[in-house]
Parts: C-alpha cells; sequence; structure tokens
C-alpha cells in the first residue's frame, strides 16, 4: 500500500496526484475517497487536475469524464475506462493499493 | 405504432442528443439523420493529432462500446433539404422523408469560404474529417503554408504545420489575433506563441486575392505584398447550417432561434449545438454558440423540452480550449470589451498563467495558460457564482 497523505489535507471536493508505476488521482467526494488512473485514457493529462462534480471527474484537457467510483466513461471523447484502485483510511491517513480495483468497480 | 424522434445531424449535438433521449427515459424510434458518411466523430482533433498524423481515425471516433443499446435508426450520408412543420417531415435529397413526433435540430455549422474564391486546388478549409484527410494529403508534400485568419483554427493548423515542418505565414486583418475572445493584451500573447515557433504573424492586412491557374501560387495581401504558398488554408469562422429550414416555418437569424431550453418556435421541434442561437437573458439577445463543450452538454435541455420535462434554463459558463505549439490554453466565462485582464499566477513571459477577466471588481471570465489544475478551481468558482434563472 502506498501512502498518501492525512485525511485531513484532502478536503471534499478536492484530489491529489500519488506517484505509482502509473500516476494515481485520489479523490475526496464528500468524505468518500476514490482512487482511480491519474492519466486521462483520451490524451496525456492529470485527472487530478480536473473538474469533480458528484462522482464524476472532468479531465482538464477535453471534458471527458470518468466515473470515479467504476472508472467507467461517462462522457466523451474518451471511450476507454480508466483502472480503479482499493482506498484504504488507517489512522487519519490514506493509503491506496495499486492494481487492486475498488470495490464494486468493474 | 411507438413515437419517432429523428435527430437532424450527426456530429457531436446530435449524438448527445440522442444519447439525452435514452438518458431521460425515452423508449421510442430514433433516427439520426447525417449527411456526412462517417459516423460520429471528435472535431476538435482535426486541427491538431488528425492532422499530424498521430491520431487515427479509430480513436476520434465518438461511438463508445455500448452505444447499441441506444437503439438509433441511422441514415448517415443522407442530407436533409426540408422540413414540413404540418406533418413534423423531415425531407430527405433522395425524395424520402421521416416522419417524427419530435424534431431534433443539429445541423451545424460550415467553414466560411473566401469570397470570391476560384476553387483553386491548393486551398483549403477545415471542419470535416473529409477537409482533414483532403489537407493532411497536401501538407505532406507542401513546403509553404499560408494560413488565413489567426482564429483558433488558424492557429492550431499553423501549429501542426510546423511540426511537420512547414514555413508557415498566418494573415490576421484584425491588429491582434483572438481579440475577440480573449481581450486585445491576451491576444497579444498568443500572437506571440506564434514567433517563438518560427510561423510568421502578419496583422493588420487583408486578403486582396489568390493567384494560380488551377493551383494556388501566392496570397495577395491589401498591403501589396504577395506570399508564395503551395497549400492555403482559409480560417475565417463557420456559417450555421439552417438554408434547409428557409421553407419550414421555424424562425431563422444567426442560426435556429430558440428560447433559453432549445424550443424553436415550431411546436415539437427543438435546436441544439452549433446551429442554434439561444435566447440569452445575460445578453438581451440570441446567441450562437460553437463550442465543443456547448454542443455536449446544451442537447440535454432541449431534449427535456422536447419530452415535455424540461425544468428550470441552464445557465452554463462557456468553456473552451485550445492546443497550440504545445501551449494548453483554456478559457472560460464571458469576456466584453471594457473588463479588466489581471494576471494572478505565473507570467505571460513563462507561457504559463492565469488571467482573471473582472467586471466591476467581480470575475467574469478567465483564462489559463499551461496551468489546467488552477484553471478548473477557477471555472468552478465562476460556475457557482452564476445564479440560476428561472
Amino acid at each position: 500500500m502506498i501512502p498518501v497523505c492525512p485525511t485531513t489535507a484532502l478536503p471534499p471536493g478536492e484530489a491529489i496526484r500519488v506517484d505509482a508505476d502509473e500516476p494515481i488521482a485520489v479523490f475526496n467526494v464528500d468524505g468518500d475517497f476514490y482512487a482511480i488512473d491519474d492519466t486521462c485514457t483520451h490524451q496525456d493529462a492529470s485527472l487530478a487536475d480536473g473538474w469533480v462534480d458528484g462522482c464524476a471527474v472532468e479531465c482538464p484537457l477535453h471534458a471527458s469524464c470518468f466515473d470515479l467510483r467504476t472508472g467507467k466513461v461517462s462522457g466523451p471523447p474518451a471511450k476507454t475506462p480508466v483502472g480503479t484502485h482499493r482506498v484504504v483510511v488507517q489512522d487519519g491517513t490514506i493509503y491506496v493499493q495499486p492494481g487492486t480495483a475498488a470495490d464494486g468497480a468493474a | 405504432m411507438s413515437p419517432t424522434i429523428a435527430v437532424v445531424g450527426a456530429s457531436l449535438a446530435g449524438l448527445s442528443a440522442a444519447r439525452a433521449l435514452r438518458d431521460q427515459s425515452y423508449d421510442g424510434r430514433i433516427v439520426v439523420i447525417g449527411d456526412e458518411v462517417h459516423a460520429p466523430y471528435d472535431r476538435p482533433p482535426l486541427s491538431k493529432g488528425f492532422l499530424a498524423g498521430t491520431a487515427s481515425l479509430e480513436d476520434i471516433t465518438l461511438g463508445a462500446p455500448d452505444d447499441a443499446e441506444l437503439r438509433l435508426e441511422w441514415r448517415l450520408g443522407t442530407t436533409a433539404v426540408g422540413l414540413d412543420h404540418r406533418s413534423r417531415s423531415v425531407l430527405l435529397h433522395d425524395g424520402s422523408e421521416v416522419r417524427a413526433d419530435g424534431v431534433v435540430l443539429a445541423t451545424g455549422a460550415r467553414a466560411r469560404r473566401l469570397p470570391g474564391g476560384k476553387g483553386l486546388d491548393g486551398v483549403h478549409v477545415l471542419r470535416s474529417l473529409d477537409d482533414a484527410i483532403a489537407l493532411r494529403v497536401d501538407l505532406a508534400t507542401a513546403e509553404r503554408l499560408v494560413v488565413i485568419g489567426a482564429g483558433f483554427i488558424g492557429a492550431e493548423v499553423a501549429s501542426t504545420a510546423r511540426t511537420l515542418g512547414l514555413q508557415v505565414t498566418v494573415v490576421e486583418t484584425q491588429p491582434v489575433p483572438l481579440a475577440g475572445p480573449l481581450g486585445p493584451e491576451m491576444g497579444g500573447v498568443c500572437a506571440e506563441l506564434h514567433a517563438d515557433h518560427g510561423t510568421r504573424l502578419l496583422t493588420g492586412t487583408g486578403v486582396a486575392g489568390l493567384v494560380g491557374t488551377g493551383r494556388v501560387e501566392a496570397v495577395d495581401l491589401t498591403d501589396g505584398t504577395r506570399l508564395p504558398a503551395d497549400v492555403v488554408v482559409v480560417g475565417i469562422g463557420a456559417t450555421p447550417n439552417t438554408e434547409w429550414l428557409a421553407d419550414s416555418g421555424v424562425a431563422l437569424g444567426n442560426g435556429v432561434l430558440t428560447d433559453a431550453r432549445g424550443a424553436t418556435t415550431i411546436p415539437g421541434v427543438v435546436a441544439v449545438g452549433d446551429c442554434a442561437a439561444a435566447w440569452s437573458a445575460s445578453h438581451g439577445r440570441h446567441v450562437r454558440i460553437e463550442h465543443w463543450t456547448h454542443a455536449l452538454e446544451q442537447p440535454a435541455a432541449a431534449v427535456a423540452t422536447l419530452l415535455g420535462t424540461g425544468g428550470p434554463a441552464p445557465t452554463p459558463v462557456p468553456y473552451f480550449w485550445s492546443d497550440q505549439y504545445g501551449a494548453r490554453i483554456q478559457f472560460a466565462g464571458s469576456r466584453r470589451d471594457g473588463d479588466v485582464a489581471r494576471v494572478v499566477e505565473g507570467s505571460c513571459a513563462d507561457r504559463s498563467f492565469l488571467v482573471a477577466y473582472e467586471r466591476d471588481g467581480h470575475p467574469v471570465a478567465v483564462l489559463g495558460m499551461n496551468q489546467p489544475r488552477l484553471f478548473t478551481r477557477w471555472r468552478r468558482q465562476l460556475r457557482s457564482a452564476v445564479p440560476a434563472t428561472s
């Protein structure tokens, strides 16, 4: 597991990029944490820089939308989903488990 | 018999309307009519990755794997030539018609051509996939490109052509490019981007004519300059495709006139995307918006109107982007003359900055260059600052 940051450092509506083999973006949606691949599947852009709207993130460049819970595309031009990663909160710290799909994700 | 809705136009706005119909639980027939033979594709890459050859046709298709669930009846390669509002039928160029209970007008816009253009080879506009393929072929053997118009299309084509190794000259009638959308100061920064990357930008001069017999050889400017050219790209804006509606009874202006929710003057007919000019309370007039995000988002409200389930009119914050010379330019909001542009982060000289446009001390628009994260924050603030209208 990769430590990300204290929960207090990632307020609701915010996102943070985590350097892993493939970068991961971790989001706080009203107190729930979600982790997906950071790189948009459409073109090279960091989804951690994107616009969070409910449980979706919009790519900062070309407005592709992904569901933070499942990684599925919810808006074009992207067509390929992003991977999801399991998030664990322990003793006030957020961790991600790269390569382990989030619960409930495809 | 199940009801039928005809969507006239098979690009982003038409496809978004069809998807919105299913999202909003419409279960009847949907017939999508498109004049191009191609399935819906994404236009922004046509001046960038697709033109450069780094993005394929497959990369830019808009269709998604689960689109089959939409149960759309495609009529591609089929031009709509009329709308009979009494029978609510869409008349097609082959003499057939599609009878429908509801119609979504999404016929988009076409590239404006140079007045008096002589049909010379080597002179291009860039709007469609076929335009982009033809231009790509021509650029492959060309050395000198002249781009007429320093708007977003012109600047992006110039940028792509530089990466392909061409000598590029851009001609702009205005003293500063992009002064309309971005204001003169920031237009000036975009002008410097051209110089940074070896593109020659000539401003404040018009085009007197094209030179050549059969194939273009040069562009004559109003100041007497003659620019030799192997290829010319004309990027001087777009005209809404509404002529086919002239006898339909649908009110037309600079586009199909609609209310704020997409309703035209004919019941059961809505209009979306680049062909539509929607009433804007804040502007006090109809406004036609050609932004990609508008074509993506606005159809949902128009479809709700068509289905009779429309809620309050949406008050979106306009947003567009442009990728030029590796710089990512993003703009949101509504700027007008008199607004004060203030650099709030970074510096123009570094080509990495965020500018807020202020009116009466309040931000009304924001421009970012190579600042996607900060830009997104400002864009979100602008959205939350826009009051909902009933």
